[in-house]
């Protein structure tokens, strides 16, 4: 069995890659395609874990091409997209709710010589209206909700969704419009999971604030956070202050939202922009960037991660003190660091992604459509569960 | 051991046997009973004690022959011979001893009867010699009682005598000035004196001697306090006082704040002469400003040169001669003549249990430190005083002569704090030296770099106002001050730090006492001048090119690159391993330079509906006239570097890569959702016959290399920010007018023309991607547009 298994599955030029968020049990990613010319796809990937083997299944968005796509988190069936809608010469990006028909599963996998079967087409909920607001960057869903909440991000504006009447209609409930000066238009955003889901982080040109949805005012802002633009945020899912960003000054920070005069921590490892920062949902000292250098970078930040840092020995460890004595050998030089550099893309990585299912298991997409998933290190998984 | 524990079948006669035997021998025979009846048991046997005469005879008869009882009855018999015979003669022996016996014993009888009678007169001569004896002494008791009594009186009356003749003999020695013999005289007369006080005459005579030992004490104690007198006397002096049974304490204070008073007068005289030189300092510094020689290298004459020395009234060299002229020299004496006084001197009778030299080794100390520590603060503060840097040889010999003045201290006084905290004071002078030497440093590094700046500002911005009205021609006149300036900037930096590396070598030279030290030998060199010095410096010039690099980017470009080329440059000169950073930051400043107004561009226009294009975009002009300044500016502080061969036309050689035929393939009709596979086919056929292309590998140190960099990451750029966008046709077609541009321009400056096509290849490649309606444009009109442009 080998340590870093790597798949490989092709699809068309693509960007959008997300998890599916309510699947506890496949390992499944969902790809959204990007074409101007021909009808855009949504591709469900399968990984099977027993037998090595990628499944691909396909589903037809023909409302245009996906910028974005996530899945909600209680209805593994229903996902939203941002895609771009071309009218009277003018690109416009909307976002909607979709469900996947429910056959999808039953045997509808493509096969390389079947291109005549006709792949099943999402079933359109409801759209969340931007006509008003302009293009959305992205959809957001309440991190663990009941799905029934998503926040659009909109031009400048941060726009609040209930979804009703089993998610067929949208309705805003608050919004929030950020004004000022200077590049305003909202290029990433976040859902914290932490403070019970009252609070997100958004990102536009080199700052990040912080917005309580309560009162949807700003509480928090980060001006400059990076050199240039931000592209990308995530929230440390065990440490409510504390989030990464990245961007195009090839850096990746670390934040506390306390203390934002200073970066809590920086890397500097990537030689290109970094789109797209990951935290694995369990064990957050793992963290997952990837660049248009077609690089992804795992790197092990155990120095500011929820996990004790440091030596800590249990009691009953120390009973059987010389087995511990060598465990403590090898698990002592945890340092940050990096853990791999993942070169098999070829062309710039625009997301990447942990699974939902298998904390040890992450997939990254590059724009020719090569979809990689790459597990842990093993040895580095077995030192951070033992 | 009993017979009831052993085994029957174990021989147990045998064991008997022996046991009864050794129980025999050892008186044993109550204990084992059963021994005893086994044997009784056995009444045959001849030897045994139970031997029954009737048992055995009556055995024999039964159990032997005639024959046999014949032979056992002539043994028996001539055993009982043997045994009589043997018997016989034991008894004669004894009896011949015990004759003989009894002869010695009488005999000794009538010797100890002689021997009596002579002791007996013995002790009768004894008794009357005895007699004898007692008779004498009586008979001259009287006589030698007379004798006793006439001596005691002899010696009473010489006694008398010499207490009544005491004053008049002090006084006489006190007119002699034989101190000496007074103060002994008096000694011995004293308790005399004192145990007979309550007689009238006597007590005379001691208040006499009172008066006069007082005026005796006065007079020795002026002497004393005169202390002119040489030290011969004065040793003297203290001796007598000190049997006066003045206390030693008292003496010594009061020698030491003489003394301090003395030394006290040296330090004010030393402090106001701080405080002079002081006033003057400030008082006539801007005059003395102007001292030839002392900055031949300042670039301009804006800059406040820090090498100018303070000039203080007194020079340090001076100030600390005189200081150890005065006070080291005075202080020296004082400990001097206090050890031979107090501590060196042999001590007697009951003085010596007094632990004088103890307490006074301790005084002295205290005296010693509070004076030195007074001093040494001066000296502290006059060194402080010398914020100056140039004349480094005049502190250092002071230093010297200060150092090697307070050896001869330690000699004298070996445990004293004084030496070592004179050498801190030495070190730390030093150290503070070399700070202020990094400081000066800076500063002059800070300065130099201004005029750098304000040098290269001038040209730039007539540049930039000569490229905002339509010319770029100006740009030549700037450029050629680069390696100049460089050179000069190294040159002036180089230099200073080579005075100042000659300067502190001053500290370690050969004739110097302290460069001895173990902090001089060592550290000094490695800590202080090459850690704390050279290489503080050169990690503050890194630094601050650092910082420039930082600000640029926070500000948006708003240090000239130039600037930061010209630190990359100085740093390599310095320190090979900081470049790298300084460079890909230069490289870096520089892409964002070229991609900002690229990016901005983008995102202004409208792409899905621009005007079908007639020229190529001004924006481009100016990336190409960038890169082309850019690379101006590299190559005048690089070298060349390695490029790769180019073919004989390398401008005409690019229009096959966007030939139309191929375009067609590319973005035309082939695009149909049938057949998916295909753009991504070609696309991936090209990238398999052309190498995969590190966009981001490391830079070096050449201008082929850093241009590439440069090049390569803008372009990459470039392309993210067109795969972000959706196109028109014309936008396209701008696009592919543009790239065709960059293509005819570019490729000169980068080290491998393939990639400059491969990147231009893969932006209108995606360019073709992202519009929604592909429809290339010819290949002759986009020459026509470029060639026009």
């Amino acid at each position: 069995f080998v340590n870093k298994l790597q798949y490989l599955a092709r699809i068309d030029r693509a960007r959008a890659l997300t998890a599916q968020t309510a699947e506890t049990d496949a390992i499944r990613f969902l790809v959204g395609t990007q074409s101007l010319k021909f009808d855009n796809q949504i591709h469900i990937i399968d990984f099977d874990d027993e037998n090595n083997v990628i499944n691909k299944s396909v589903l037809l968005h023909d409302a245009g091409e996906i910028w974005h796509i996530s899945g909600s988190p209680a209805d593994k069936a229903v996902l939203t997209t941002c895609y771009s809608k071309t009218s009277e010469s003018r690109v416009l990006t909307c976002a909607a709710v979709w469900r996947m028909p429910p056959e999808w599963e039953s045997g509808n996998h493509e096969s390389p010589d079947d291109s005549s079967n006709n792949p099943q087409t999402l079933e359109l909920l409801c759209h969340l209206d931007n006509t008003a607001h302009g293009s959305v960057a992205c959809v957001l869903w309440e991190p663990m909700g009941d799905g029934k909440r998503v926040i659009s991000l909109a031009e400048n504006h941060v726009l609040l969704w209930d979804l009703q009447e089993s998610s067929t209609k949208a309705t805003i409930s608050s919004s929030a419009t950020l004004e000022g000066k200077g590049q305003l238009k909202f290029t990433a955003g976040k859902w914290s999971p932490h403070h019970n889901n009252t609070q997100l982080a958004t990102a536009n040109d080199t700052a990040i604030r912080g917005w309580d949805l309560r009162s949807m005012s700003q509480i928090y802002c980060i001006e400059n956070a990076h050199g240039q633009l931000v592209r990308d945020l995530d929230f440390n899912p065990n440490k409510q202050y504390y989030l990464a960003s990245c961007g195009d000054d090839c850096k990746v920070k670390f934040w506390d939202v306390r203390h934002i005069n200073e970066p809590v921590k920086c890397l500097e490892e990537h030689s290109h922009w970094v789109w797209s920062v990951r935290y694995n949902h369990s064990h957050d000292q793992l963290l997952l960037t990837g660049s248009s250098d077609s690089r992804v970078i795992l790197s092990n930040m155990v120095s500011i991660s929820s996990e004790p840092f440091g030596h800590l020995v249990d009691d009953d460890e120390l009973s059987d003190n010389e087995e511990s004595q060598q465990e403590d050998k090898g698990k002592e030089p945890l340092q940050d660091s990096i853990i791999a550099t993942y070169e098999e893309h070829e062309d710039s990585v625009y997301a990447v992604e942990w699974s939902a299912a298998d904390p040890w298991l992450f997939a990254s997409l590059s724009y020719d459509g090569r979809l990689v998933i790459n597990r842990v290190p093993r040895a580095l998984k077995y030192r951070i569960l033992l | 051991m009993s017979s009831a524990t052993t085994p029957p079948d174990s021989d147990p006669n045998g064991r008997r046997r022996i046991h009864s035997m050794l129980k025999l021998y050892y008186g044993l025979n109550e204990e084992g009973k059963a021994a005893d009846q086994a044997e009784s048991l056995d009444p045959c046997d001849i030897n045994g004690p139970h031997f029954d005469p009737e048992v055995y005879l009556n055995k024999l008869r039964k159990e032997c022959s005639l024959g046999e009882l014949m032979d056992h009855e002539s043994c028996m018999v001539k055993q009982i011979r043997s045994l009589d015979s043997d018997m016989q003669t034991l008894v004669y022996e004894n009896y011949n001893k015990f004759i003989s016996a009894t002869d010695t014993i009488r005999k000794m009888k009538n010797d100890f009867k002689k021997m009596e009678d002579e002791m007996d007169c013995l002790s009768a001569n004894m008794a009357s010699i005895t007699e004898f004896s007692a008779r004498i002494s009586g008979t001259l008791q009287d006589q030698h009682a007379q004798i006793t009594k006439l001596s005691g009186v002899h010696t009473l009356l010489r006694k008398l005598q010499f207490l009544f003749e005491l004053p008049a003999r002090l006084n006489k020695c006190l007119e002699l000035q034989a101190y000496a013999q007074a103060v002994s005289a008096h000694r011995r007369a004293r308790c005399v004196l004192q145990q007979y006080s309550h007689m009238p005459s006597f007590r005379g005579i001691q208040d006499d001697c009172h008066v006069i030992m007082e005026q005796l004490a006065q007079q020795l104690r002026q002497k004393f306090r005169d202390g002119g007198s040489s030290a011969k006397d004065l040793s003297e002096c203290v001796e007598l006082l000190l049997q006066l049974d003045e206390p030693a304490e008292e003496l010594c204070d009061k020698f030491l704040s003489h003394a301090q008073s003395r030394l006290e007068a040296d330090l004010q005289g030393l402090e106001a002469e701080l405080k002079d030189s002081a006033v003057t300092d400030t008082g006539g510094g801007s005059v003395q400003k102007t001292s030839p020689g002392s900055n031949p290298v300042s670039p301009s004459s804006s800059v406040i040169n820090p090498f100018l020395s303070p000039t203080a009234g007194t020079d340090i060299l001076e100030f600390i001669d005189r200081g150890c002229n005065e006070f080291v020299s005075s202080l020296c004496l004082v400990i001097a003549s206090y050890q031979e006084l107090f501590i060196n001197r042999p001590q007697e009778g009951e003085l010596a249990s007094k632990n004088i030299p103890e307490m006074a080794n301790g005084k002295l100390h205290v005296f010693v430190d509070t004076l030195a520590a007074r001093y040494f603060s001066l000296v502290e503060r006059r060194i402080q005083e010398e914020k100056g840097v140039s004349d480094n040889s005049l502190l250092v010999r002071a230093l010297d002569r200060f150092h090697r003045r307070l050896q001869a201290i330690s000699k004298l006084l070996p445990g004293s704090a004084v030496p070592s905290h004179g050498t801190e004071i030495v070190v730390q002078a030093a150290r503070q030296r070399i700070k202020q030497y990094l400081s000066a440093l800076q500063t002059f590094y800070h300065d130099s770099l201004t005029d750098v700046r304000q040098a290269l500002a001038a040209p730039r911005l007539a540049v930039g106002g000569a490229s905002a009205s339509g010319g770029g021609a100006s740009s030549k006149d700037a450029t050629p001050s680069l390696p100049e300036l460089l050179a000069s900037l190294s040159n002036f930096i180089l230099n200073q730090l080579k005075s100042v590396l000659a300067s502190v070598h001053l500290f370690t030279a050969k004739d110097i006492t302290f460069s001895n030290k173990p902090y001089f030998k060592g550290e000094f060199c490695s800590q202080g001048v090459r850690e704390g010095l050279v290489v503080s410096f050169i990690k503050f010039i890194c630094q601050s090119s650092r910082q420039y690099c930082e600000s640029a980017g926070d500000r948006g470009g708003s240090t000239p690159p130039a600037l930061l080329l010209l630190l990359s440059r100085l740093c390599l000169d310095y320190e090979t391993s900081t470049i790298s950073y300084i460079l890909t930051l230069t490289d870096e400043q520089s892409c964002s330079e070229i991609t900002e107004p690229l990016c901005l561009l983008l995102d202004n226009i409208y792409w899905v509906n621009t005007i079908e294009p007639r020229n190529v975009r001004a924006v481009m002009k100016r990336v190409v006239e960038d890169t082309t300044s850019i690379d101006v500016q590299v190559g005048l502080l690089y070298e060349e570097g390695v490029r790769k061969a180019h073919s004989s036309d390398s401008s005409k050689r690019t229009f096959s890569v966007y030939s139309s035929s191929r375009q067609q393939i590319r973005y035309a009709p082939s695009y149909t959702p049938s057949a998916p596979m295909d753009t991504n086919l070609l696309s991936n056929i090209h990238k398999l016959f052309s190498e995969r292309i590190d966009i981001f590998s490391p830079v070096e140190f050449n201008k082929v290399s850093v241009l590439t960099g440069i090049i390569k990451i803008s372009l990459k750029t470039f392309l993210e920010c067109v795969r972000l966008r959706t196109f028109g046709r014309y936008g396209l077609q701008q696009i592919q007018v543009d790239c065709h541009y960059l293509q005819m321009y570019l490729w000169r400056f980068v080290s491998d023309e393939n990639l400059v096509h491969f990147l231009l290849d893969e932006i209108v490649c995606s360019a073709a991607h992202r519009c929604l309606d592909p429809s290339p444009m010819e290949q002759s009109v986009i020459e026509v547009i470029c060639e026009r442009g």
